[in-house]
């Protein structure tokens, strides 16, 4: 087990299973095919995301060093969120980007009971110790919790 | 972050709820970098990204209802990315029929929504804005709340403007309240070099593969480019504006850049130089290799990697006036060459409604349609993106449209060899 600090960017408490991008995550790309066509498990569908491309993203601890790709990415990750259809978490080895916190903070304000912690900042010793299947607990002062 | 007595009172609920949401919405973003102010923003227009009515962002038109409902619309007029459906782009029953009546089946309720939000005319849908045809070109300086990342990317680096890489969404919310954030590329020290790319190939290097391989490596970051001026000289004139358009572009879909400068080139690198580039940058040297090296790592999506292509688009950014009439000579040139009248592959060149309007009072026009090309509006993204469409062999020489679609990427000398030769 290891413990991680960051800064909170959007609050709150959450257990769940890392999948880990060990590069930039593109969100347009990891997200359009699956809310388009409903799939439920919302599997990454960026074909140049080779640590993700197949893999389930909904209800997960999606830790990546940070996001890439077009600039639709926050309103993508905002439609994710009002969809319940979003990743239960994002942890963000680097600052989180400008995409990202767009797509966090309009869930935030605009998506009723949504809850999606988003710490930034963790690490490149987060992202290097993180991998696929670890269980990830978000603590209240935004500690990250890292299991394997 | 410090907020203005007016700034605070739209905050605190005096215009009502939904501005007060709009406003936390951008306090908050700007929170998460550490901004210490809005500023105002001085362009004449906005540019929005979200130009699609997709069924499935029902999210997103709830939320400019809000707006709407609220009267709390944009202060700026605004232009907006490319319609996704044009009739004369070739697709088949299926296709049209999954794209009217299960994909976009929002569009038009979507189109009257950005009317009623300020945009601009009904032929203000494009991803190339800053065309001089189309009119929405910001000043040296102007502070911009876009979104589409070509444009973005272009604004900043071409046309020295101020602008953050916002999310769709953030930035009609900018153009409501009528401040952004100040941060990142907005602030001079923001759009300081943290990495100093050489360019050292023995030939003008493919825009769009030049932009792919530094946007991979520098990410974010933002690149200051030494080497370049030599293939693309020191004027930006239309020629060179294209190249920066394409590479630009390329560089923001397959990174994250927001702001490049070409050294001798981009306007702050005239003025400033290596002043732009910050002690202990990085470097990345491209040459020849390199740039095969990167074009050779792009995975092949097609279910059979030896199809015959079923459809070629170009102009992902849309093509500026002066592509089209170059295009225009170089396909005529190549049938000729090849001893063929007519493109082998459907071909369809996109560019701005206003851009085909001024290409369509050229004689260049009757004979770029002579050769079977064909010229769109559309946005080649949205086209492709659907399920059909990841079984069909299309290929392109943009590099926004491989990353996101499965289009294959080709150079311009091998797209134009496989539409009017047949080879690949």
């Amino acid at each position: 087990m290891k413990k991680f600090k960051g800064r909170i960017v959007t609050p709150g408490t959450v257990s769940a299973e890392a999948v880990v991008s060990t590069e930039g995550f593109n969100t347009l790309a990891s997200f359009q095919m699956a809310l388009q066509f409903g799939d439920k498990q919302v599997k990454c569908g960026d074909q140049n995301n080779t640590d993700l491309y197949g893999k389930p993203l909904v209800n997960k601890a999606l830790c990546l060093p940070q996001t890439i790709g077009s600039t639709t990415g926050g309103l993508v990750l905002y439609c994710a969120c009002a969809m319940k259809k979003n990743p239960a978490c994002m942890l963000f080895a680097n600052h989180i980007d400008s995409l990202a916190a767009a797509g966090a903070v309009l869930a935030d304000v605009w998506v009723e009971d949504m809850t999606m912690p988003v710490i930034d900042c963790l690490g490149d010793e987060f992202i290097n110790y993180v991998k696929d299947g670890m269980k990830i607990t978000i603590e209240e002062d935004g500690t990250v919790v890292v299991e394997d | 972050m410090k907020l203005t007595a007016e700034q605070q009172a739209i905050l605190n609920g005096e215009k009502g709820e939904t501005m007060a949401k709009v406003m936390k919405t951008l306090v908050m973003y700007g929170d998460a970098f550490e901004a210490e102010k809005l500023v105002p923003i001085t362009s004449k227009y906005n540019h929005l990204v979200t130009s699609f009515g997709l069924k499935v962002m029902s999210p997103v038109y709830d939320l400019m209802q809000q707006i709407l409902d609220a009267d709390v619309a944009s202060g700026q007029k605004f232009s907006v990315d490319p319609r996704p459906l044009d009739d004369n782009v070739p697709a088949s029953f299926l296709q049209n029929f999954v794209f009217k009546n299960f994909m976009y089946t929002k569009q038009d309720f979507y189109e009257k929504q950005l009317h009623k939000l300020g945009l601009i005319d009904e032929n203000a849908f494009t991803c190339a804005c800053y065309m001089d045809e189309v009119g929405n070109k910001p000043k040296k300086d102007d502070i911009l709340s876009w979104a589409e990342s070509s444009a973005v990317v272009y604004a900043n680096s071409v046309l020295g403007a101020r602008c953050n890489r916002n999310s769709g969404i953030l930035d009609i919310m900018g153009s409501i309240v009528g401040y952004v954030p100040y941060f990142g590329l907005l602030t001079d020290e923001g759009r300081k070099a943290t990495w100093v790319v050489k360019i050292e190939t023995t030939k003008k290097p493919e825009a769009q593969l030049l932009g792919s391989a530094i946007g991979m490596k520098v990410m974010e970051d933002v690149p200051y480019v030494i080497g370049l001026d030599k293939w693309l000289g020191n004027e930006l004139n239309d020629a060179a504006c294209t190249y920066l358009k394409d590479f630009g572009a390329a560089t923001a879909s397959n990174g994250a850049v927001g702001l490049y400068h070409i050294e001798n080139l981009t306007p702050e690198a005239v003025e400033l130089g290596k002043k732009l580039i910050v002690d202990g940058a990085k470097e990345y040297i491209i040459d020849d290799a390199e740039l095969e090296r990167v074009k050779a790592n792009y995975p092949v999506m097609w279910k059979n990697p030896d199809a015959k292509p079923k459809l070629c688009f170009m102009g992902c950014p849309h093509m500026s006036l002066e592509q089209l009439k170059t295009w225009t000579d170089r396909v005529e040139d190549a049938l000729k060459e090849n001893g063929n009248k007519k493109v082998l592959i459907p071909t369809v060149f996109t560019a701005a409604p206003k851009v085909l309007e001024a290409f369509n009072k050229t004689e260049y026009a009757a004979r770029l349609k002579a050769t079977g090309v064909i010229t769109s509006y559309i946005c080649p993204l949205m086209y492709m993106n659907n399920p059909l469409c990841k079984t069909m062999p299309v290929i392109t020489s943009s590099n926004k449209l491989r990353t996101y679609t499965s289009a294959r990427y080709y150079t311009d000398d091998e797209i134009l060899n496989a539409i009017t030769k047949g080879g690949k």
